[in-house]
């Protein structure tokens, strides 16, 4: 049996029956890492001799009779944007290339609860600013289907390794598509709860009001089923909510039929690549056939939604990013002769070219002169923008739409023309700016082998219907009898 | 759209950054590309929209003033780059 490629569910099952032990599935996993991951670098850090011993907690609590719920034993990983208390947590960025968290992150805490296993912190772009993963200080993340190609960012790592099954799922963040796109670019599923359902206490800041954590995984039943140990509120997170969390995966019976799907005329645009296009609609046309009332409905100003979220997002950042000083940790920059000079020598030797060009656009934004021009015009589209779903959500119940106009690119295609790559983002920004739950699953390949992503968007703090209609289309495909050919 | 260097060099004061001359260049360039694309926004009339900062329009949560345990001195300290007595040292700022 291979162990590796089962997901949660089925493996969680073995280890309630204990018929495949803690230790022996951890051990399977750190093999495989060892085996494939010098190829695609889905990792930063690997925590081999912590998650052994770890693995050797849960099956003492398993055999002795306490099994914690579907993540006991199971090995994951986190992006290295979640603190872990006596870990590395580097953010992809030599400016906290030896931080060493002194506590937990509360999705670190709530994994380590859960019976879950953390074997590693995994590769993503540099803050989380970037849609490729070759933003990271240590190198590039490589797609699993194909090693030339990107694996969408910046939860690359998370996404990577989900894929090529070097962990059963993965914890990522998304800004503007983070976990939604590389989920799409890799062939899994991404899930981004509502802005509030996941704490963000030790959560790395990039865009305080727009970051959410979330999970990355090989089914819509396994996304369920982190959500279900990761999501709720969080006194340390005075933006998280505190209302009850439902059990998401309980609610997967694959019974659909009447839920109302909009899909936005917006979202099929020129450019959008043409076997994208026909995977999504034939995806939807199915989700019609299972009983669900399909109408075209207008966003209309998805157009500036791009435009909205590289104003917003960089602000945010300028600000949240002042606190990589030098002072009081990371990266420092010896020999200075005045705080002055260490100041702009430390952050110019520190942070990589993506994170200086954010900072710059947010500085830019937010300086005097300027701020009513670009930052608040930007807060007021956003008003509109949301205002968009909140009209569109009083005729259907979700919508559904590409999750990227593209399927994985080559490295080094966009690295040249920043703008080109912030428009891979197309798709997944405008559900960050509104604060919606949004899904990525598998809805097929191009002829060229490359998976295809389908969106689901969803009201506030209503993951379960997206959850259910996307669980439902999974049940009638077999995307996952694929595997990557590595 | 161009940004003149000079303006890149302020906000890069502004920001802690600093460049080389080739990258001030670059930088010129790419920023005012990316902010002749933002220029979209003015397509849109937007007088009379209220912005939104925050999708959930929460308040700030208010709670009783309690001394809760945290970090240790040591533990707080323990990712300085340098460090003395307790404290956190800086390069020294105050002229003589």
């Amino acid at each position: 049996m291979e162990l590796p490629f089962l997901s949660i569910r089925e493996v969680s099952e073995l280890i309630n029956r204990k018929e495949v032990s803690p230790v022996e599935l951890t051990q399977s996993i750190l093999d495989r890492i060892e085996g494939v991951d010098s190829k695609i670098h889905a990792y930063i850090t690997i925590l081999g001799e912590e998650a052994l011993r770890v693995s050797k907690e849960a099956e003492k609590q398993i055999s002795s009779g306490t099994y914690l719920g579907a993540l006991h034993g199971v090995p994951i990983s986190v992006k290295d944007i979640f603190v872990m208390k006596g870990t590395r947590t580097t953010c992809g960025s030599k400016i906290l290339e030896n931080f060493v968290s002194p506590y937990d992150a509360m999705v670190v805490e709530k994994l380590k609860h859960s019976g879950a296993i953390i074997v590693g912190k995994n590769n993503m772009d540099e803050f989380a600013m970037g849609s490729s993963t070759e933003n990271s200080y240590f190198g590039p993340t490589r797609n699993p289907w194909d090693l030339e190609r990107v694996p969408g960012g910046s939860s690359g790592g998370s996404a990577a390794a989900t894929s090529a099954s070097i962990c059963f799922a993965s914890v990522g963040t998304d800004t503007g598509g983070s976990i939604r796109q590389p989920a799409a670019l890799c062939g899994i599923v991404g899930l981004k709860p509502t802005y509030g359902r996941v704490s963000r206490f030790g959560m790395v800041a990039f865009a305080s009001s727009l970051d959410q954590g979330g999970p990355l995984t090989k089914t819509v039943e396994d996304a369920a089923l982190m959500l279900n140990v990761i999501a709720g509120g969080d006194a340390r997170d005075s933006t998280s909510v505190h209302i009850p969390v439902p059990d998401y995966a309980m609610q997967l019976d694959g019974e659909i039929k009447g839920i109302r799907v909009g899909v936005p005329k917006e979202y099929f645009i020129k450019g959008i690549d043409v076997e994208v296009e026909g995977a999504v609609k034939n995806a939807i046309r199915l989700i019609e056939d299972l009983g669900c009332p399909v109408e075209e409905i207008s966003l209309p100003h998805t157009e500036y939604a791009v435009s909205t979220y590289y104003l917003i997002a960089p602000s945010e950042a300028s600000s949240n990013l002042a606190r990589y000083d030098g002072v009081r940790y990371g990266f420092r920059v010896p020999d200075s002769n005045s705080l002055r000079e260490m100041y702009h020598r430390t952050r110019a030797e520190g942070f990589g070219a993506e994170v200086k060009r954010r900072i710059m656009i947010g500085t830019y934004a937010l300086s005097a002169g300027y701020y009513d021009a670009y930052y608040l015009k930007a807060q007021r589209v956003r008003t509109l923008i949301k205002r968009d779903f909140e009209e569109a959500f009083k005729k259907v119940d979700i919508i559904i739409t590409p999750t990227s106009p593209e399927v994985a690119f080559k490295i080094g295609e966009k690295t040249d023309d920043p703008l080109k790559m912030y428009l891979s983002d197309i798709f997944t920004i405008p559900c960050n700016l509104a604060g919606l739950p949004g899904i990525s699953i598998p809805c097929g390949f191009t002829s060229g082998g490359l998976p295809i992503g389908l969106q689901f968007l969803g009201r506030p703090f209503d993951e379960e219907t997206i959850l259910r209609v996307a669980h439902a289309y999974e049940l009638r495909t077999n995307w996952r009898g694929r595997r990557p050919p590595i | 759209m161009k940004i003149s260097k000079d303006a890149v060099r302020h906000v890069a004061e502004l920001a802690r950054l600093e460049f080389k001359e080739d990258e001030l260049e670059r930088f010129s360039e790419q920023l005012g590309n990316i902010l002749e694309y933002m220029e979209k926004l003015n397509e849109i009339d937007t007088a009379s929209i209220e912005p939104t900062f925050h999708v959930l329009g929460l308040s700030t949560p208010l709670r009783e003033d309690v001394v809760k345990p945290w970090l240790s001195l040591d533990e707080a300290l323990e990712n300085a780059p340098e460090k003395e007595e307790g404290f956190f040292t800086v390069p020294k700022f105050i002229e003589d």
